[in-house]
């Protein structure tokens, strides 16, 4: 592979796949922490993380894990790295230990991570898994600060803590914010993915990890209209 | 006492604590399975029969084995190990057995292991454990509380599936057809359930 094909595994998950914004991958945790810019942060450098690791130790092994268990397989590794990740914070950095709360351990279940296990480190050798990893972390973190940051800033009238506005929109901070900030992000980014020609992904298979053993599958991804993904 | 503690956590994790609407757990399944009402329906039977089984055996694992030895850390590797070996098993038990009722929920079994809500309801309740002080939390309020964020997830899912069906014959703007139309109509859902806040504490007063 050329240099700029590395280049190329990085930038993917930053703009044009990124997991939370166009794969809609990771929807609990994108909604859950985001209710300030410094655990958005958090949760997307643990995150990273985990996914690094994994997808490295993965791709190592792709050729050991037996095909038929490989999803038990993935979990357990991610489970390892997750719980190393959570005793690390828990020692360097308690207030983002509270404030993650329980998210942090569902990383484990965070389907960006198992997805890429199962789309790319299954599949590739150990340097493309790395900036793989890399740019899907970098993306996921990128989309979280976005939401943390117009979250803080209408729901509490500050960024990283810094009081900006003279107001606060308590809704914004409530689950109900969340989601709504969520579907006006989404809404952006497919119209810039439209604009600049690139087709929206409708059929959410496409990056969800569990499509293959999703009997779903016939009956929901023959639907276009919907962008839809089931964990 | 007992009954009424147990009333109040089961009303809690419907109402107050729902998992979906309150605490972000399981939105996946939320936003994907909730178009028709009859999926979103089996999905929740699914959903809360595999979040009891997983609290009646993790919750005595943890306690009498993780607890007692000194090795809480292993909770996420061990708790995610054995709700993937749960639902497998439940999985090939039904297929075997009752081949009907594995018909219509067995294609839901193999998106439940990554479900978070499962995991999350398994290891928010032991947290509980330590923070409830006005009465004992005992093995049979996990259980409680487990069927309760089931049925909280169902009542979610059966609500928002209504809504969608509602959806389908709008008129959408183009570039919020899809996902962020959903996500909207999933927020408006989720102010509705703000209005449920203290409602637990005053309908049962336990202190």
């Amino acid at each position: 592979m050329a240099k700029h094909g590395y280049l190329k595994e990085f930038t993917k998950g930053i703009v044009k796949e990124n997991p939370v914004l166009c794969l809609v991958l990771g929807t609990c945790p994108t909604l859950a922490v985001t209710t300030s810019a410094s655990n958005a942060i958090g949760m997307g450098v643990a995150a990273t993380a985990v996914l690094i690791c994994s997808n490295a130790v993965i791709s190592a092994l792709r050729k050991v894990i037996p095909d038929k268990v490989r999803i038990p397989a993935y979990i357990t590794i991610i489970a390892g790295f997750v719980t190393i990740v959570q005793m690390l914070v828990k020692a360097f950095a308690p207030a983002i230990n509270d404030s993650l709360g329980i998210f942090l351990p569902l990383i484990v279940v965070n389907c960006i991570i198992l997805g890429r296990a199962e789309m790319f480190a299954g599949k590739n050798p150990v340097l493309p898994s790395i900036l793989d990893g890399l740019g899907m972390g970098v993306g996921f973190t990128a989309a979280l600060l976005c939401m943390g940051i117009i979250r803080e800033l209408l729901g509490s009238g500050s960024v990283f803590g810094v009081q900006l506005l003279p107001f606060k929109i308590l809704i914004f901070i409530l689950p109900p914010g969340g989601f709504f900030v969520f579907g006006m992000l989404i809404m952006l980014a497919n119209k810039l993915n439209t604009r600049a020609g690139r087709e929206v992904k409708t059929t959410p298979c496409d990056g969800c990890p569990m499509a293959a053993n999703c009997s779903q599958k016939a009956e929901k991804c023959g639907e276009k209209e919907a962008a839809e993904h089931v964990d | 006492m007992l009954i009424k503690s147990l009333v109040a956590v089961f009303l809690a994790a419907i109402l107050t604590e729902n998992y979906v609407l309150c605490k972000f757990l399981g939105i996946c399944p939320f936003l994907g399975v909730s178009k028709k009402l009859n999926t979103a329906f089996g999905m929740s039977v699914a959903v809360t029969f595999v979040m009891v089984l997983a609290t009646a055996v993790t919750f005595p694992i943890y306690t009498y084995v993780l607890v007692p030895a000194g090795i809480e850390y292993l909770q996420t590797v061990l708790f995610i190990l054995i709700i993937a070996g749960l639902v497998q098993l439940v999985e090939i038990i039904l297929k075997k057995y009752i081949p009907s009722l594995y018909k219509s929920l067995g294609i839901y079994l193999p998106l439940i292991t990554t479900n978070c809500a499962v995991l999350g309801v398994t290891m928010l309740v032991l947290q509980k454990v330590d923070s409830t002080t006005l009465y004992d939390y005992t093995y049979l309020h996990a259980l409680i509380n487990a069927f309760g964020a089931g049925i909280g997830f169902m009542v979610a899912m059966v609500m928002f599936a209504g809504v969608r069906g509602r959806l389908e014959s709008a008129d959408i703007p183009k570039s919020l057809k899809g996902l962020p139309i959903t996500l909207v109509s999933a927020a408006l859902t989720a102010l509705s359930f703000l209005g449920f806040a203290g409602v637990v504490d005053k309908l049962i007063p336990l202190s």
